[in-house]
């Protein structure tokens, strides 16, 4: 009962920078460990791509087809990561308690944040290494002075569709973000104007996919790699996306099940 | 004798549920604290709140002197949490999550005495998807103990485990004790509060019904016997 309290040493949470880096290498390492993350992250995109190299159909439209094929892999690569898998990982650490543990961690739940879309950036990064090199092997001829318009496109791509991945993990239950995630990811892909261009769409369809994020993101790399260009249209769609994902996740996200 | 922990008055409702109306106990470094009650008397909610996971609707509550509700960092180094439902990532390995949860603290705790102590080494090459419910419950222990806490909240750790690992799992509890760390447990078993908890607390309704030491609680009556007096009287 007389125990003396032990002397509180000032900050005994190891630095920031440090913690959220740990955070992020583990959740890219528990990814890469992963065969089935794996597979969806790296192996089926490098599979279509060859595919669609190989292939005459489906039509992509005017133009080499290697150089419409890539740049709709890639926006399929960053719809992969950053929508299917952030929402499935997340809404499975949500129901298991891990978004509490790691809230109440040093970590915290903002570091937490940071963490999930700093892991989220390297595996694109990792899949734009993998399926850019093998396009460049089959042939693709992107214009590089759209290098940083396509990088801009991503990068705002990649926070409209993490903002919907948090906006189902954060309300519904694991097992329905798991099936909800995977649909629409299969919806996306056939019908959102990922791989399929826009113009090779029926009219009406095609005006709608100009409006769904993956339609613009499709379209927005597209447009900085065949000709070098940022696609304005495309990119205020996204931002739009992403503004009112972030809004309504902040909104709503619960952190525990 | 200081307080690590002070809970004084806390309410806090769910839409028409009132989860805690008046709850208040104190606990002191250098002392487990048992937190003893039936289902849905506010065990949980209490140290959810003290985690700051929750936050009360009214009330006065102090971990180490700060307001838990979004402490900083360096707060969080200081208190570990080992929660009801585990909160171990699937997909991972015990050793590499312990490691790498030791990685947000400056100076933790030895994680492979923590291994060794609780036999996780036995296990340490299946994800924790395929790991028993006790050998879980022995991750999420170390999980809690990994960054040498000041106070430390530990929701039924022995819930499922098996006698030797329960007196394992109690002779870490009480090393902790030993080295001045407040250790709060919630549990449901009269023997796990008679062999470790220096106080008892017994809660009922959202309020505490009883609270001292184990002589001071029961006199000549059992532990048994006191809890269910008390927890039937103000049902």
């Amino acid at each position: 009962m007389n125990t003396a309290p032990p002397a509180a040493p000032a900050g005994t949470a190891a630095p920031t920078v440090n913690r959220i880096l740990a955070q992020t290498r583990f959740e890219t390492g528990t990814l890469l460990r992963n065969g089935e993350q794996l597979l969806v992250a790296l192996i089926l995109p490098a599979m279509a791509l060859v595919g669609l190299a190989m292939s005459q159909s489906p039509s992509l439209g005017p133009g080499r087809r290697i150089d419409l094929a890539v740049p709709g892999v890639l926006a399929l690569a960053v719809i992969s990561t950053a929508f299917t898998g952030q929402a499935i990982s997340t809404g499975f650490d949500r129901r298991y308690g891990v978004l509490r543990l790691l809230g109440v961690s040093p970590l915290g739940r903002g570091g937490l944040l940071i963490a999930k879309a700093l892991a989220v950036l390297t595996i694109e990064l990792l899949q734009s290494v993998v399926i850019g090199g093998l396009g460049l092997a089959l042939g693709w001829h992107p214009q590089w002075m759209g290098l940083f318009a396509g990088v801009l496109i991503g990068l705002v791509g990649t926070w409209a569709f993490v903002g919907l991945a948090l906006l189902l993990a954060g309300t519904l239950r694991a097992e329905g973000v798991l099936a909800l995630a995977n649909l629409i990811w299969i919806l996306l892909l056939g019908l959102g104007g990922v791989i399929v261009p826009r113009t090779e769409m029926p009219a009406g369809l095609s005006h709608v996919a100009a409006l769904l994020p993956s339609g613009a993101l499709g379209d927005g790399l597209r447009e900085a790699s065949i000709h070098g260009r940022l696609a304005v249209i495309p990119l205020l769609v996204l931002v739009v996306w992403g503004t009112v994902a972030t809004v309504l996740a902040s909104r709503t996200f619960r952190w525990s099940d | 004798m200081t307080e690590a922990v002070t809970v004084r008055e806390l309410t806090k409702r769910f839409g028409a549920t009132t989860a805690l109306q008046g709850m208040t106990w104190t606990a002191h470094h250098g002392q487990v604290t048992a937190v003893l009650g039936p289902n849905g008397a506010g065990k949980t909610t209490t140290i959810e709140c003290a985690e700051g996971l929750q936050r009360p609707d009214s009330g006065e509550l102090r971990v180490l002197g700060v307001d838990p509700w979004r402490a900083g960092a360096d707060h969080r180094a200081c208190v570990g949490v080992m929660l009801q439902d585990g909160g171990l990532p699937n997909a991972t390995k015990p050793v590499r999550l312990l490691r790498h949860l030791a990685a947000f603290h400056q100076s933790p705790a030895d994680v492979d005495a923590l291994v060794g102590r609780l036999g996780i080494g036995a296990f340490s090459g299946t994800t924790i998807r395929r790991l028993s419910g006790g050998q879980k419950q022995r991750v999420a222990l170390a999980a809690a103990l990994v960054g040498s806490p000041e106070v430390a909240f530990l929701d039924e750790p022995t819930a499922g485990l098996d006698p030797h690992a329960r007196l394992e799992v109690w002779d870490l509890v009480r090393e902790t004790r030993d080295s001045g760390c407040a250790v709060i447990v919630t549990t449901h078993s009269f023997e796990e509060a008679q062999r470790l908890a220096d106080h008892i607390v017994i809660v009922n309704r959202g309020r505490v019904v009883g609270q001292g030491s184990l002589a001071d609680l029961t006199g000549e009556r059992s532990l048994e016997d006191v809890y269910f007096s008390l927890t039937r009287e103000s049902a």
